[in-house]
């Protein structure tokens, strides 16, 4: 009897200290996209590597996982060990000290391959508090099957102009065939995503220096103006519904002759199995006006970062080095093919031979996060930083708000003009309230 | 003796159920109410003071504000009276002798168990999409140009999903009551010769009043809360074409992490809500004797 | 006492009935069908007939595991309906055989306790089971999702026992029948449809709540209208998964709604109507 107590005991004093080592469970928040889902399924190789780590996966669309994780840290909730957040989030999180600082993490991680201006939207003060998943800035995807039917031909860095006389000829309405395909859809990360980096093409500003809304300048006027013009004209019925999602189906089903979007878009359109037009598709430069020396700067990273309340912060560590390691992506070109990479965090991806074979957009990609500045996204003088969003946190409510006018434009049912002072009436409201000028 | 014992086992019998909710309804709102006279924004901890009456004003003052009254008394209206008519229609129809009166039955309550986001999700994407909705397959199948439904009718498209939600629930409290109708008492004014529009308004039509009083009460506390089906659908808009009430709060708890002016809308949401509520009682209260 | 219905007016009925109830079912026809269909299919146009694929469910799945949040759907559902209904059923029997002049006001006030907008109240309430440690847990949405429903409960059940003739009760107690007899052998029986038809519209409730479900779980307690919520608006469009996962979670609910249809009319014709 007291031999088996005693064994008994033992016994327990070994799962004791076993346990802390045993079991970490890392409970990981991500957005429901293709390359989050593809990473859910190649974690084999992490979870032999560590035994001792558990995954558990809370996989939501992005607008309820931004407003859960949100939540969470905001109030110390300390729910998850692993947050999926953008570049937006990033910078006013790490300012709270909501996030872990990782300029720690291991050599052979090499953060000096992160592309900079990815690298410098995801650190404060030099100090790096996510790491990117995958990154992304805007370019113009077309058809060149149907550019060249026309007679038009889109150069590598095209104007506004260029543009609207490709979208003109490429257009067939009968046919189902629109010139041109651009997000209509409302919400700050929908066309407001769009609209300031086409604003910012234009040379416009958000917000002069005191904090003041310009939406009621020359600027902002004429590329709402052109914009609604273009999308009159040549884009696609119930274009105030279409976000990324809607307009990438469009696009695959080959019912735009142009789409200017997000460079991830670039390995879907390209992609045989899903896209109808795969071998047809030409790249270039997000567009600019004639005259302004400004390519929209938009550029936005799925990141990987860990809350300070964290109760397993080494274990996610490992997790979110890994998740965006050399080796992650090979593991993703061997399963999936080199075009299935994720894009534009790591110059080696840019540099290896095989990608840029299989990957005809490379280039373009690279060029377009590349010559993203975030720090300062308008020819005029501006006091944020941010490309297409402006990085304050009340521009997520502020941005939704302008961006229902504009798609109420869009629809039809109010002026450009009468748009524009809405938006005006409204920001100018919402930074009154937030006591702005700071 | 027995009805005092009674009585006390009466009040014992509900204080559960009432002290449940006293808690349930003071606790959040004790805390709501304290919230709505402080500037919080989750964003911003560290701004958290004291802000007196400026929540109400800065919501009162929304210029949404008034629009979402009027789409919240619209949206609520609109689907109480798809639902009545509708309702009462469909259970008069399903009432009669006909073939696989159960199948026919259990086909018209589904839509009521399936979740709200489902719902939304359905309807726009398989069937009011503009591109590849079933509408918009039937109107290029007779050659029309399709509607692009929540761009240009935006609260009659909420309007729609919603009532399509709460249609079976309707046809069930209704199709009962129909059911329990005098079938004798039908016959002898068939027999005097009575239209059938004056049998309807004269004998079914009070016969139903208190299932459709029913109806609309319980209806009404749910549809004031409509916000799942605006968020998956048109996100409020265009400009602020679908916002109704719930969503403006929604838009300042969820958007711009306003704890302090969500907290305020809140408030005022929950007094509007109770003098419809009185408003409701007054019209309808007497039917429930 | 049937009235002779001539053939001709029954077909003509029948098919008046049927297409209106095939109109109000399509969406979830449709969704189902699509579910079946390939990516591609799914988008191509109006179509009935679907190339049966698996496919759908099979991504849903390995995605997703479904088992866990069924689970908690249903312990949610089912523990929330059965604590609703401990609480309800004494107090809407008091209500219904004992009124007093303010059982109406209270019957309104409870129902105004349903209008404060979940939103409005989402951080204290976050805040408190933070500090309580009833986040993520089943336990925490149990309580919520009951307190949410109990006014709604507690109305259904007090307009069914109104129904209740009281004079059987007082015929009882001329036979010397004492209260707990009263109400085991003669009440009960007459609650037993209305008290299963507010059960089952309260399951209904529960299981369809897609607020505090989502607002206030992780991954242990997070039932299917988490799993929904993993499924909508992804990159692309895919639609036949969305609707094998939107089939997925009304699957049950639905199955079971139409298995008790017969008892849900009951409950309420026995209620809500004279």
């Amino acid at each position: 009897m007291i031999r088996a107590k005693h064994a008994l005991w033992g016994a327990c004093a070994v799962a004791a200290l076993a346990a802390p080592a045993m079991a970490e469970t890392l409970t990981i928040a991500t957005v429901n996209n293709g390359d989050m889902i593809t990473m859910q399924k190649l974690t084999k190789p992490f979870t032999d590597a560590n035994p001792d780590i558990q995954l558990e996966w809370v996989q939501l669309e992005e607008n309820i996982l931004r407003e859960r994780v949100t939540t969470d840290i905001a109030t110390s909730g300390g729910q998850y060990d692993v947050m999926t957040i953008g570049t937006y989030e990033v910078p006013l999180w790490a300012a709270q000290e909501w996030l872990l600082p990782l300029g720690d993490l291991p050599a052979e991680y090499d953060a000096d391959d992160l592309l900079p201006p990815v690298r410098d939207a995801l650190s404060v003060d030099g100090t790096l508090y996510a790491v990117p998943f995958y990154a992304e800035s805007a370019m113009v995807m077309y058809r060149t099957d149907l550019a060249e039917a026309a007679g038009v031909t889109i150069p590598d860095s095209p104007t506004w102009t260029d543009i609207k006389t490709a979208a003109e000829k490429m257009t067939n309405k009968d046919g189902e065939v629109y010139g041109i395909c651009l997000r209509g859809k409302p919400g700050w990360g929908e066309n407001m995503a769009f609209l300031t980096a086409m604003a910012n093409s234009y040379g416009a500003r958000w917000f002069d220096p005191e904090w003041k809304p310009q939406f009621d300048s020359a600027e902002w006027n004429e590329a709402l103006t052109d914009y609604l013009a273009l999308m009159t004209n040549y884009g696609p019925p119930g274009a105030s519904s279409n976000g990324f999602n809607e307009n990438l189906s469009l696009f695959q089903q080959g019912k735009c002759g142009i789409w200017i979007d997000a460079t991830v878009a670039a390995s879907f359109v390209t992609d045989p199995e899903n896209s109808t037009v795969a071998d047809k598709v030409g790249f270039a430069q997000f567009p600019n006006k004639e005259g302004v020396d400004n390519h929209g700067n938009w550029l936005w990273a799925w990141s990987l970062a860990i809350p300070a309340t964290s109760d397993a912060p080494d274990a996610a560590k490992k997790f979110v080095a890994w998740a965006t390691s050399k080796d992650y992506t090979n593991e993703v070109a061997a399963a999936n093919g080199w075009r299935a990479a994720p894009p534009g965090t790591r110059k080696s991806l840019y540099d290896n031979a095989e990608y840029q074979g299989a990957a005809p957009f490379a280039a373009m990609t690279l060029t377009a996060i590349e010559s993203a500045n975030t720090q300062k996204s308008s020819v005029q003088d501006i006091p944020y930083t941010g490309g297409q969003f402006v990085a304050i946190p009340e521009f997520q409510g502020i941005g939704t708000a302008v961006g229902q006018q504009f798609a109420a434009a869009l629809a039809g049912q109010m002026s450009g003009a009468d748009a524009l002072a809405a938006a005006q009436a409204t920001t100018t409201r919402e930074m009154a309230r937030a006591g702005y000028p700071k | 003796m027995a009805t005092r014992q009674t009585q006390s086992l009466a009040k014992l019998m509900r204080a559960p159920a009432i002290i449940l909710l006293l808690i349930w309804m003071v606790v959040p709102l004790a805390m709501t109410l304290y919230y709505s006279f402080m500037n919080y924004n989750l964003l911003n901890p560290t701004g958290t003071s004291f802000a007196g009456w400026f929540n109400y004003q800065y919501f009162y003052t929304d210029p949404a504000f008034w629009e979402s009254i009027w789409n919240t008394l619209i949206l609520v209206l609109g689907v109480l009276l798809i639902t009545v008519v509708g309702g009462i229609a469909i259970a008069m129809l399903i009432d009669k002798p006909i073939f696989g009166q159960g199948i026919v039955r259990i086909l018209v309550i589904s839509p009521f168990f399936v979740m709200p986001p489902v719902a939304a999700l359905i309807w726009k994407n398989m069937i009011m999409h503009p591109s590849y909705g079933v509408f918009a397959d039937i109107a290029k199948f007779f050659g029309m140009q399709p509607v692009d439904w929540f761009a240009q009718y935006p609260l009659f498209s909420i309007i729609l999903i919603v009532a399509w939600q709460w249609l079976p629930f309707a046809t069930l409290i209704l199709l009962t009551a129909l059911q329990s109708l005098d079938g004798e008492q039908m016959e002898a004014a068939e027999m005097d010769g009575a239209p059938a529009l004056q049998r309807f308004i004269y004998l079914t039509l009070p016969h139903m009043a208190r299932a459709i009083t029913v109806v609309i009460l319980i209806q009404t506390i749910f549809l004031l809360g409509v916000y799942a089906e605006i968020l998956v659908t048109t996100n409020g808009g265009p400009g602020n074409a679908s916002t109704n009430l719930t969503f403006l709060i929604y838009r300042a708890a969820r958007l711009n992490f306003d704890v302090g002016g969500a907290a305020a809308g809140g408030i005022i949401a929950v007094v509007l809500a109770n003098i419809v509520a009185i408003f409701l009682m007054r019209a309808v209260g007497k039917n429930l004797d | 006492m049937a009235r002779a219905v001539s053939t001709k007016t029954k077909i003509g009925w029948t098919i008046a009935a049927w297409f209106v109830a095939l109109l109000i079912f399509f969406p979830i026809l449709y969704a189902i069908i699509t579910s079946f269909k390939t990516e591609n299919e799914a988008i191509a146009g109006f179509d009935l007939i679907p190339s049966f694929t698996l496919d759908s469910y099979r991504e849903v799945q390995s995605q997703y595991n479904y088992i866990r949040p069924f689970m908690n759907s249903v312990i949610i559902a089912v523990g929330s309906t059965v604590l609703a209904l401990i609480v309800a059923v004494p107090a809407a029997w008091a209500m219904a055989f004992s009124p007093t002049k303010r059982t109406k006001d209270i019957l309104m006030w409870m129902l105004s306790t349903k209008m404060m907008p979940a939103v409005a109240v989402l951080v204290p309430i976050y805040l408190i089971f933070l500090r309580t440690g009833l986040m993520d847990t089943r336990t925490g949405l149990v309580i919520v999702l009951m307190l949410m429903n109990l006014p709604i409960v507690v109305w259904m059940l007090y307009t069914y026992f109104r129904e209740i003739p009281g004079e059987i009760l007082e015929a009882a107690r001329m036979d010397g029948a004492t209260l707990s007899q009263e109400i085991v052998h003669v009440l009960t029986p007459m609650a037993v449809p209305g008290i299963a038809s507010t059960m089952l519209l309260n399951v209904i409730l529960a299981w369809n709540e897609a607020f505090w479900t989502i607002q206030l779980t992780t991954t242990n307690a997070a039932p299917l209208s988490a799993f929904i919520a993993s499924f909508s608006s992804p990159q692309g469009l895919f639609w036949a998964k969305l609707s094998a996962a939107s089939v997925m979670a009304i699957a049950p609910i639905l199955i079971m709604g139409w298995f008790s249809q017969k008892q849900l009319v009951r409950g309420l014709t026995f209620g809500a109507v004279k």
